[in-house]
């Protein structure tokens, strides 16, 4: 079924075809569309779900928190300062190994105010024990939303989901999109039936107890064997789903990487620009490829570490600027998970695209040029630089 | 499925319930908290009339009641705060100093 | 109610709420959750939800719950957002057939996650108006983190962040008046209460709130021996006090109607329920009479509106 969506409304169509038990909505741009969207579903009698308008995110998360535990499918949307309110929340819906899924717009975190994109809200959250997984655009929203639940409450891995898409870029760009029928969708998704729920008639079920130091560190290792068995089921998934799509998803996508020589890491929308960089390149005769991260978390390290085993020099590009005065997370993760490769590329990070900061093609044309170079010559220069804003010196 | 009683300090991770979760009621009655006390209420049936005063104000809950009657103190329970013996309009309930009731 | 208040038959109901939980001897808060608890009918079934306190890491210290139904916790501040979320997916469930009968929804706080950091998540499960009661079980200061003051702590009371020194006096700015805060979200219910004698009032106001549909509130004064600085015996002793004196009047609030439940014979001085407390002890020092002065000025003001308002 073909359309034309925004992000924001592909994401209310996979809501609606859904129809979850209790969702939590409070406006924030950019996410502020999908639970407008979804009271006019709700409004409508398009779906049955519990709509619950509550007075803030930290109430957002507290409600969907609830309601899992009580047995229902919980769900809702945010973007940028309300993820962080939600943040200690993050925590406690992954320690209760309930299997929320939400829908994370990225924006810029205030510090100053900003409504545009970047992945600040989202890294910020990367350690939550949440499992993060990004779009590139408008299909791959819909479809990652799709996948969240069957993932999620996989009785192996009981975590939530956060599907992330970019703020405006994709959230409210209209492009074309390949929808699945309802009932196929249904199917897809199946029943939710845990074994235990607050509201289960045959036994009672206590949730968030104190944990002494006794059991805490258990605990925290049962929640990490999670998130392990997640990358597995996280395949499952995708191999469940393509046959249904057509549509073929891994942990990461790799463009043109098979004898690629130049390799640039990044998340989410950029991957379109970085594609047509890649192309021009290819045609010039440069050995570029793109490695696109999908899956943050749980981070597909030893995965990635095979796919760039062959380049000679790679930027990572964070779309996030992690103020450890040493790289942004993608490329901590990155450079971790290449170590152990008898011979590693070169690697450097460029911070980009902050608080909606544009990048095309140019951009990334120089980001090649300068692994061109550091490939030819060995000379790395600076590890760790920014990229697009302006500056007495020179930058790239 | 786990049950609190299994559950102990020597528990491995991998026998632990999720999330910390408990699918039973009342376990923490597996919990003897009377090691607590430094005074001890001892329950005078003769003087007792029943009136159940006593039994709402009992922060532990160790005063079992049964067919009408109160009955002896929950010793496993009783943390020995005393506010029983002060509601006590029979003086059916009197502290003793100690842990142990029959000190 | 349709029948009358018997405590020989309420206490003869199964326990909803059990020893062996790790409250402190003698506190409040275990008599106040399992007073508010043997409110429910016998074969009703529940779910409590509680807010970090006390109550919760004492009462849910893994792997002992001391709840004999189905109960969540998850932060300090959200507990009411959590009960409207249980709420919410209750009614999900029954409308799709994935549960039957019915369940009650209980909530409790102590005064810092009610009265400061979970005011904003009661409001707004207040206003939603989710089919619930949320019980402030109030001690008056942030007793699990070791007595410091919250906006429930009475004028002069000593805390361990307003200690009495040569300067300090305790706390500078008079008790919060949650109860009206709440009242004022016209809510079906909304009651003060105490443990007291049969616990006929705190029984009954336990039963209107749970059996009342919409959300109501239940204010539930909880004597604290540690913060308070009493013996433990002493816990009925305060919880008359404090109202013989007025400093807690016992009232509701139905459908908008205010009602005194309790008027005193005899209006004792606000002395005789500071006196007994360590936390009071300063304002018996010589000098410091104008304290006791402003304490009863204060508590007299109060009580006038309140007689005015129930139309006594």
């Amino acid at each position: 079924m073909s359309n034309r969506l925004s992000g924001n409304e592909a994401v209310a169509y996979a809501l609606k075809q859904i129809n979850p038990d209790v969702m939590g909505a409070f406006p924030i741009t950019p996410s502020t569309e999908i639970p407008e969207y979804f009271a006019q579903y709700v409004a409508d009698g398009e779906v049955n779900t519990e709509y619950v308008t509550v007075e803030s995110e930290h109430s957002s998360m507290s409600v969907c928190i609830a309601a899992q535990a009580a047995g229902a499918r919980a769900v809702c949307a945010t973007s940028s300062a309300g993820l962080a309110l939600m943040y200690e929340l993050l925590y406690v819906a992954a320690s209760c190994r309930l299997p929320i899924i939400l829908a994370c717009v990225n924006r810029a975190l205030t510090g100053p105010i900003n409504i545009n994109n970047d992945h600040s809200d989202s890294m910020g959250a990367r350690d939550s024990g949440w499992i993060q997984i990004y779009a590139e655009n408008n299909q791959e929203a819909y479809d990652n939303f799709l996948m969240a639940m069957p993932i999620g409450e996989t009785p192996s891995v009981r975590l939530p989901v956060m599907t992330c898409m970019d703020g405006f870029i994709t959230s409210h760009a209209v492009e074309n999109i390949e929808l699945l029928e309802t009932d196929v969708v249904r199917r897809f998704i199946g029943e939710y039936n845990p074994e235990h729920y607050l509201l289960k008639k045959e036994n009672p079920l206590a949730v968030g107890p104190y944990d002494v130091s006794s059991y805490y560190m258990e605990h925290k290792v049962l929640e990490a064997e999670a998130m392990k068995a997640a990358k597995a089921r996280i395949l499952e998934v995708a191999a469940e789903f393509e046959k249904i799509s057509g549509r073929r998803y891994g942990l990461f996508e790799e463009y043109r990487m098979e004898d690629a020589e130049l390799a640039l890491v990044l998340i989410g929308s950029t991957a379109g620009t970085a594609k047509a960089a890649v192309d021009k390149l290819r045609e010039e005769g440069v050995k570029a490829g793109l490695v696109k991260i999908r899956v943050f978390r749980p981070f597909p390290g030893e995965e990635l570490a095979r796919a760039l085993a062959g380049t000679k020099a790679v930027a990572v590009m964070d779309k996030s600027e992690g103020f450890s005065a040493n790289g942004g997370p993608l490329f901590a993760e990155t450079r971790s998970a290449l170590y152990d490769l008898k011979n590693r590329p070169y690697m450097i990070n460029i911070v980009y695209g902050l608080g909606g900061r544009d990048v095309n093609t140019e951009d990334i044309e120089k980001v090649f040029g300068r692994l061109a170079n550091i490939a030819a010559t060995g000379e790395i220069g600076p590890v760790y630089t920014h990229m697009g804003q302006r500056s007495k010196e020179e930058n790239a | 499925m786990i049950h609190a009683k299994d559950i102990n300090e020597r528990t491995p991770w991998q026998d632990l319930t999720p999330g910390g979760e408990i699918y039973e009621p009342g376990t923490a009655r597996l919990f003897n908290t009377g090691t607590w006390r430094t005074n001890t209420p001892v329950f005078h049936e003769a003087a007792c009339k029943h009136c159940m005063l006593c039994v709402p104000f009992c922060p532990d809950i160790a005063i079992p009641v049964q067919d009408g009657k109160r009955l002896d103190f929950d010793y496993m329970h009783c943390k020995g705060c005393g506010i029983c013996e002060n509601v006590c309009p029979f003086q059916a309930i009197t502290m003793v100093s100690g842990g142990a009731p029959n000190e | 109610m349709s029948t009358v208040y018997n405590l020989k038959r309420e206490v003869e109901k199964p326990v909803r709420f059990t020893g062996g939980h790790r409250l402190c001897a003698g506190c409040g808060a275990g008599i106040v959750v399992s007073g508010v608890l043997r409110a429910l009918k016998r074969e009703e079934r529940a779910v409590v939800v509680n807010a970090t306190s006390c109550l919760e890491v004492s009462t849910f210290m893994y792997p002992y719950t001391a709840y004999m139904d189905s109960y969540i916790h998850s932060a300090f501040e959200n507990s009411a957002a959590t009960c409207s979320g249980v709420e919410a997916a209750y009614n999900a469930l029954k409308r799709r057939g994935k549960v039957d009968g019915t369940v009650k929804f209980i909530t409790f706080g102590g005064d810092g996650g009610t009265y400061d950091i979970g005011l904003q998540s009661l409001s707004g499960a207040m206003d939603r108006g989710h089919d619930m009661v949320y019980v402030c079980y109030d001690n008056e200061a942030y007793m699990n983190t070791g007595i410091q003051r919250s906006s429930s702590t009475p004028h002069f009371a000593r805390t361990t962040t307003t200690p009495v020194g040569t300067v300090g006096q305790g706390k500078k700015q008079n008790k919060k008046d949650l109860t009206e805060i709440l009242v004022a979200h016209h809510i079906p219910y909304a009651a003060q209460t105490a443990p007291l004698g049969s616990f006929k009032d705190l029984h009954t106001k336990s039963y209107k709130a749970i059996y009342t549909k919409g959300p109501c509130f239940l204010n539930v004064l909880s004597p604290c021996p540690r913060g308070w600085d009493y013996p433990t015996e002493k816990l009925a002793e305060i919880a008359r006090l404090a109202v013989d004196t007025c400093v807690w009047p016992l009232y509701e609030v139905e459908e908008g109607m205010w009602r005194l439940t309790y008027i005193p014979k005899k209006k004792l001085p606000v002395e005789d329920f500071l006196r007994p407390q360590g936390r009071f002890r300063h304002m018996f020092q010589p000098g410091n009479e104008w304290m006791i002065e402003e304490a009863q000025a204060y508590v007299d003001q109060k009580w006038e509106r309140l007689l005015e308002r129930t139309g006594v």
